[in-house]
Protein backbone atom coordinates (compact mmCIF):
# COMPACT_ATOMS: atom_id res chain seq x y z
CA UNK A 1 0.00 0.00 0.00
CA UNK A 2 1.49 3.44 -0.90
CA UNK A 3 1.91 6.44 1.73
CA UNK A 4 -0.73 8.09 -0.59
CA UNK A 5 -4.17 10.09 -0.01
CA UNK A 6 -6.61 9.78 -2.76
CA UNK A 7 -9.75 12.06 -1.99
CA UNK A 8 -12.98 12.44 -4.49
CA UNK A 9 -14.21 15.98 -3.94
CA UNK A 10 -17.78 15.62 -4.82
CA UNK A 11 -19.15 18.79 -2.84
CA UNK A 12 -18.24 22.35 -3.57
CA UNK A 13 -20.01 23.74 -0.52
CA UNK A 14 -17.09 25.70 1.19
CA UNK A 15 -16.97 23.84 4.71
CA UNK A 16 -16.39 20.61 2.81
CA UNK A 17 -13.64 22.30 0.31
CA UNK A 18 -11.88 23.12 3.71
CA UNK A 19 -12.11 19.57 4.81
CA UNK A 20 -10.33 18.41 1.40
CA UNK A 21 -7.79 20.94 1.61
CA UNK A 22 -6.57 20.71 4.99
CA UNK A 23 -6.54 16.84 4.79
CA UNK A 24 -4.79 17.07 1.39
CA UNK A 25 -2.31 19.22 3.12
CA UNK A 26 -1.83 17.38 5.66
CA UNK A 27 -1.08 14.37 3.88
CA UNK A 28 1.36 16.03 2.28
CA UNK A 29 2.42 17.54 5.42
CA UNK A 30 3.06 14.26 6.92
CA UNK A 31 5.21 12.80 3.99
CA UNK A 32 2.48 11.28 1.98
CA UNK A 33 1.19 11.63 -1.39
CA UNK A 34 -1.77 13.27 -2.31
CA UNK A 35 -4.74 13.19 -5.13
CA UNK A 36 -7.18 15.76 -5.29
CA UNK A 37 -10.34 14.42 -7.66
CA UNK A 38 -12.64 17.17 -8.18
CA UNK A 39 -15.49 16.36 -9.72
CA UNK A 40 -19.29 17.12 -9.62
CA UNK A 41 -19.97 20.25 -7.67
CA UNK A 42 -16.38 20.10 -6.56
CA UNK A 43 -15.29 20.57 -10.11
CA UNK A 44 -17.35 24.29 -10.03
CA UNK A 45 -14.58 25.30 -7.55
CA UNK A 46 -11.50 24.90 -10.26
CA UNK A 47 -13.57 27.12 -12.42
CA UNK A 48 -11.77 30.37 -12.65
CA UNK A 49 -12.22 32.93 -9.74
CA UNK A 50 -15.06 29.60 -8.45
CA UNK A 51 -12.68 28.74 -5.53
CA UNK A 52 -14.21 30.77 -2.69
CA UNK A 53 -17.38 30.75 -4.12
CA UNK A 54 -19.13 27.69 -2.20
CA UNK A 55 -22.12 27.68 0.05
CA UNK A 56 -21.73 26.45 3.90
CA UNK A 57 -23.43 22.72 3.76
CA UNK A 58 -25.46 23.65 6.82
CA UNK A 59 -27.24 26.99 8.04
CA UNK A 60 -26.02 28.99 4.84
CA UNK A 61 -29.28 31.35 5.60
CA UNK A 62 -28.67 32.62 1.85
CA UNK A 63 -25.60 33.57 2.15
CA UNK A 64 -25.53 35.16 6.35
CA UNK A 65 -24.43 31.90 7.52
CA UNK A 66 -21.42 31.76 5.65
CA UNK A 67 -20.78 34.94 6.02
CA UNK A 68 -20.61 34.37 9.78
CA UNK A 69 -18.95 31.75 9.76
CA UNK A 70 -15.95 33.74 7.41
CA UNK A 71 -16.16 36.25 9.79
CA UNK A 72 -15.58 34.17 12.97
CA UNK A 73 -12.47 32.00 10.79
CA UNK A 74 -10.89 35.55 10.06
CA UNK A 75 -10.50 36.02 13.98
CA UNK A 76 -9.59 32.42 14.17
CA UNK A 77 -6.78 33.35 11.89
CA UNK A 78 -8.05 30.53 9.76
CA UNK A 79 -6.32 30.39 5.99
CA UNK A 80 -8.36 31.22 2.95
CA UNK A 81 -9.22 28.55 0.70
CA UNK A 82 -6.67 30.23 -2.17
CA UNK A 83 -4.21 29.54 0.55
CA UNK A 84 -4.09 26.27 1.36
CA UNK A 85 -4.84 25.92 -2.31
CA UNK A 86 -1.39 27.33 -3.00
CA UNK A 87 0.28 25.50 -0.12
CA UNK A 88 -1.07 22.37 -1.45
CA UNK A 89 0.89 22.54 -4.85
CA UNK A 90 3.84 23.82 -3.24
CA UNK A 91 3.97 20.82 -1.41
CA UNK A 92 3.80 18.92 -4.52
CA UNK A 93 -0.09 17.62 -4.21
CA UNK A 94 -1.99 16.45 -7.19
CA UNK A 95 -5.30 17.95 -8.85
CA UNK A 96 -7.08 15.53 -11.53
CA UNK A 97 -10.83 17.08 -12.94
CA UNK A 98 -13.38 15.06 -13.98
CA UNK A 99 -13.70 14.74 -17.65
CA UNK A 100 -17.13 13.32 -17.56
CA UNK A 101 -18.42 16.02 -15.36
CA UNK A 102 -17.09 19.08 -18.03
CA UNK A 103 -19.06 16.94 -20.32
CA UNK A 104 -22.16 16.88 -18.74
CA UNK A 105 -21.92 20.76 -17.46
CA UNK A 106 -20.05 21.55 -20.62
CA UNK A 107 -17.22 22.94 -18.63
CA UNK A 108 -14.02 23.49 -21.15
CA UNK A 109 -10.65 23.15 -20.25
CA UNK A 110 -10.21 27.78 -20.96
CA UNK A 111 -13.04 27.91 -17.87
CA UNK A 112 -10.88 25.69 -15.53
CA UNK A 113 -7.64 27.19 -13.44
CA UNK A 114 -5.54 24.85 -15.72
CA UNK A 115 -2.65 26.15 -13.69
CA UNK A 116 -3.88 24.11 -11.00
CA UNK A 117 -4.52 20.65 -12.55
CA UNK A 118 -2.12 18.26 -13.16
CA UNK A 119 -4.17 15.57 -15.19
CA UNK A 120 -7.69 14.80 -16.65
CA UNK A 121 -9.29 11.88 -16.08
CA UNK A 122 -12.50 9.67 -14.89
CA UNK A 123 -13.20 6.75 -12.85
CA UNK A 124 -10.64 4.35 -14.09
CA UNK A 125 -7.96 7.26 -13.19
CA UNK A 126 -9.20 7.80 -9.65
CA UNK A 127 -9.11 3.54 -9.25
CA UNK A 128 -5.90 3.59 -10.56
CA UNK A 129 -4.71 6.01 -7.91
CA UNK A 130 -6.85 5.05 -4.98
CA UNK A 131 -6.29 1.17 -5.59
CA UNK A 132 -2.69 2.15 -3.79
CA UNK A 133 -3.57 4.61 -1.64
CA UNK A 134 -3.86 3.70 2.32
CA UNK A 135 -6.07 6.82 3.09
CA UNK A 136 -9.18 7.36 0.33
CA UNK A 137 -12.20 9.65 1.09
CA UNK A 138 -15.67 11.06 -0.48
CA UNK A 139 -16.10 14.18 0.50
CA UNK B 1 10.01 30.26 11.39
CA UNK B 2 7.53 32.60 13.30
CA UNK B 3 4.01 30.48 13.19
CA UNK B 4 2.55 32.14 16.37
CA UNK B 5 -1.40 32.64 15.84
CA UNK B 6 -1.62 30.65 12.70
CA UNK B 7 -4.14 27.69 13.15
CA UNK B 8 -4.91 24.66 11.56
CA UNK B 9 -3.05 23.53 9.11
CA UNK B 10 -0.98 26.23 8.71
CA UNK B 11 2.22 25.60 11.19
CA UNK B 12 2.19 22.08 10.16
CA UNK B 13 2.65 22.81 6.28
CA UNK B 14 4.64 25.39 7.08
CA UNK B 15 6.89 22.85 8.87
CA UNK B 16 7.43 20.85 5.86
CA UNK B 17 7.66 23.57 3.37
CA UNK B 18 11.05 24.43 5.80
CA UNK B 19 11.72 20.49 5.70
CA UNK B 20 11.84 20.55 2.19
CA UNK B 21 13.73 23.32 1.67
CA UNK B 22 16.54 23.19 4.11
CA UNK B 23 19.68 21.51 3.30
CA UNK B 24 21.17 18.04 5.41
CA UNK B 25 22.33 19.63 8.62
CA UNK B 26 20.40 22.78 8.72
CA UNK B 27 18.71 23.66 12.02
CA UNK B 28 14.89 24.72 11.49
CA UNK B 29 13.30 26.55 14.60
CA UNK B 30 9.55 27.05 14.46
CA UNK B 31 7.50 28.92 16.82
CA UNK B 32 3.81 29.01 17.58
CA UNK B 33 0.63 29.19 19.60
CA UNK B 34 -1.48 26.14 18.11
CA UNK B 35 -1.80 23.13 20.61
CA UNK B 36 -2.23 20.12 18.10
CA UNK B 37 0.98 21.76 15.91
CA UNK B 38 3.12 21.22 18.80
CA UNK B 39 2.35 17.24 18.70
CA UNK B 40 2.28 17.03 15.26
CA UNK B 41 5.17 18.72 13.84
CA UNK B 42 7.22 16.11 15.48
CA UNK B 43 5.42 13.53 14.01
CA UNK B 44 5.53 15.44 10.60
CA UNK B 45 9.62 15.34 10.98
CA UNK B 46 9.90 11.86 11.72
CA UNK B 47 8.07 10.72 8.80
CA UNK B 48 10.43 12.78 7.17
CA UNK B 49 13.73 11.42 9.02
CA UNK B 50 14.61 14.68 10.45
CA UNK B 51 15.56 14.97 13.39
CA UNK B 52 13.85 16.61 16.60
CA UNK B 53 16.54 18.31 18.58
CA UNK B 54 13.72 20.15 21.54
CA UNK B 55 10.51 20.84 22.13
CA UNK B 56 9.91 23.69 24.78
CA UNK B 57 6.79 25.49 26.14
CA UNK B 58 7.00 28.79 27.38
CA UNK B 59 3.29 30.00 28.79
CA UNK B 60 1.49 29.76 24.97
CA UNK B 61 4.48 29.63 22.82
CA UNK B 62 5.72 26.49 21.77
CA UNK B 63 9.51 26.47 20.17
CA UNK B 64 10.41 23.07 18.27
CA UNK B 65 14.34 22.66 16.52
CA UNK B 66 14.48 20.64 14.15
CA UNK B 67 17.74 19.15 11.92
CA UNK B 68 17.68 18.06 8.67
Amino acid sequence: MANRTTIIVHSGDMDKLYSALIVGNGSLAMGMECNLFFTFWGLQRLKKGGLEKGNLSKMNMLGLGKAMVKKMMRKQNVASLEKLMQDYKELGGRIIACEMTMEIMRIKKEDLRTDLIDEYGAVGTYVQQAKDSSITLFI
Amino acid sequence: MDCKGQTCPVPLVEARKAIRKAKPGDVIVITGTHPASKKEIPMAAEAAQVEVLEVKQDGEVWTIKLRR
